[in-house]
């Protein structure tokens, strides 16, 4: 098995009396594509935010390389900036074009020359099909072509691992394939991912490895074609029927 | 009517360049509190959302509480009481309290407007900054931006785009209100009015010049500022890139406008392109 990047150990959140994850507890290997699957409001999207810290866990710790990011202290720009998001409502800045949302996050945070910040956008812009739209606004192009940048704007922080909410389902469906299809191109250059998704093709195909989430807590878990295909728990067993109906 | 006109031109020729200055007077107090004002309400505006949360310092949640109510209180005041008082107040309450004054009456004005037109704009800027969508400033703190970075390069830039038209109308309150500053005796395009009046007493002539005045520096600043409003925007239009110098050019590319339809410039108001 190779190095653990991220290791969550039992991470609990709570929304006032309401516990939204319970005692999560499940590691990210280098290189592992891991989909994220369940119901709605099962708390998934509220680990990956917990993971991205963009929510605060209520206890439990999160192990980057072994180094507890809960803990006072630790530097969080640092830590986010390696850990890139997509998110399903895309959330490029609607003040900067295409190019410029790419840039942004090198020369601010990371302080990268300005030049150096242009070619590693535009490398990464053209990974994605993007290179065209450089100077267009967000609000100028389609959806399926906003997540390709934000996609392309995770990346050009060479993070070390990218965390997916629901990135295709705001996206029509004609639009969905685009998307899934330089998701699918990242996982095979050996890109470390986590991605929650309601597409039970990619869970199944494209990523290695399955966490089935009820409840919030880990219901299943393991090797994609395993888990996917022959699930033990009951209840991720009916999940699965209800999306091959 | 031409009775009219042999007034305002006898006035003119005596006061002509009283009332030039006048409304000099009135276009750089207005002006430049304007900014000012500005300034601080974006200062005010940002320190009144900096987030705290239950898991913060005690020192810091009560500093940042406190900091709330000391420019809730600001705002309070200085928009619930008229401008001519706040005046008052300033010129002679200061030195009749404290033995400190002001020795220039410009610095004075420029005080008292700027600091009124904050408590206006302390408000447009937090509702601005609120107005923003708060994916915004999610996918800034992803990428690992700090509050301060946030704000600078994702937000207020947002914010300012979205408050242009307030902005727009401070300096036009300013402008016609800046006429009150008469009471502590600066010589703005109004006071002029009073002095011809009272010397000519042609009343009528003089205020259809001041009309005239102040709807030209009003009518100026609405150009101007949709002017900025536009440029703030950004282009309509974008160029498809090609990189590869082999294939051929793509022309000009425009995806549907999705401007509000009440826009005037959104393509279902009719509108000219940006
Ligand atoms: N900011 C919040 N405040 C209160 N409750 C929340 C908040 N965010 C999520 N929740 C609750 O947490 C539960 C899990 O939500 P979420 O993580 O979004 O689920 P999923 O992404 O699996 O659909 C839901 O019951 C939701 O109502
Ligand atoms: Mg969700």
């Amino acid at each position: 098995m190779s190095e653990p990047i991220l290791e969550i150990r039992h991470l609990s959140k709570s929304f006032g009396n309401n516990e939204v994850l319970k005692d999560i507890d499940f590691t990210v290997s280098k290189g592992d594509v891991t989909s994220i699957i369940g119901a709605s409001g099962s708390g998934k999207s509220t680990l990956l935010r917990c993971i991205n810290l963009l929510e605060t866990a209520t206890s439990g710790e999160i192990l980057y390389h072994g180094e507890n990011v809960l803990r006072g202290g630790f530097n969080q720009s640092a830590y986010r900036a390696k850990v890139g998001m997509v998110f399903q409502s895309f959330n490029l800045f609607n003040n900067m074009t295409v190019l410029k949302n790419c840039m942004a996050g090198q020369q601010i945070v990371e302080k990268v020359p300005k030049e150096e910040a242009k070619q590693r956008a535009l490398y990464y812009l053209d990974k994605v099909g993007m290179t065209p739209y450089l100077n267009a606004r967000p609000h100028q192009i389609s959806g399926g072509q906003k997540q390709r940048v934000a996609i392309a704007r995770a990346l050009a922080m060479e993070p070390e691992i990218l965390l997916f909410d629901e990135p295709t389902s705001a996206l029509d469906p004609e639009m969905v394939g685009e998307v899934l299809e330089v998701m699918k191109k990242l996982a095979e250059d050996g890109m470390t991912m986590l991605v929650v998704t309601h597409e039970m093709g990619f869970a199944k195909d494209v990523s290695n490895r399955v966490v089935y989430m009820a409840g919030g807590i880990i219901e299943e878990e393991g090797p994609s074609a395993e888990v996917m295909s022959n699930p033990k728990s009951q209840k991720m067993r009916e999940f699965l029927e209800r999306f091959l109906q | 009517m031409g009775n009219l006109f042999t007034d305002i031109g006898k006035v003119l020729e005596k006061y002509g360049l009283t009332y030039l200055d006048g409304m000099k007077n009135t276009l750089i107090l207005a002006v430049v509190a304007t900014l000012i004002g500005c300034v601080i309400g974006f200062f005010c505006g940002i320190l009144q959302t900096i987030p705290y949360g239950p898991k913060d310092h005690f020192l810091k949640r009560f500093f940042l509480k406190l900091l709330r109510v000391i420019i809730r209180a600001y705002v309070e005041v200085f928009r619930g009481t008229p401008m001519i008082l706040q005046a008052v107040f300033i010129f002679y309450g200061l030195p009749y309290v404290t033995g400190i004054a002001f020795q220039d009456i410009w610095t004075v004005s420029i005080v008292v407007v700027s600091i009124n037109t904050g408590a206006y704009m302390t408000e447009s800027v937090r509702g601005g900054i609120l107005s923003v969508d708060a994916g915004q400033t999610e996918g800034a703190k992803a990428l690992g931006m700090n509050h301060f970075q946030t704000m600078l390069h994702v937000i207020l830039p947002q914010t300012l785009r979205n408050i242009m038209p307030q902005i727009g109308n401070n300096y036009i309150i300013n402008v016609k209100d800046t006429s009150v500053m008469f009471i502590i005796g600066f010589m703005e395009f109004f006071s002029v009015h009073k002095i011809v009046a009272g010397a000519t007493f042609k009343y009528f002539p003089s205020a259809v010049l001041e009309m005239g005045g102040y709807l030209l520096m009003t009518l100026a600043a609405s150009v101007l500022l949709r002017w900025i409003e536009k440029k703030l925007a950004g282009r309509q239009s974008y160029e498809l890139v090609n990189l590869d110098q082999l294939a051929t050019t793509a022309g000009t590319y425009n995806y549907p406008g999705k401007g509000s339809p009440f826009d005037e410039r959104s393509r279902e108001f009719g509108g000219e392109k940006r």
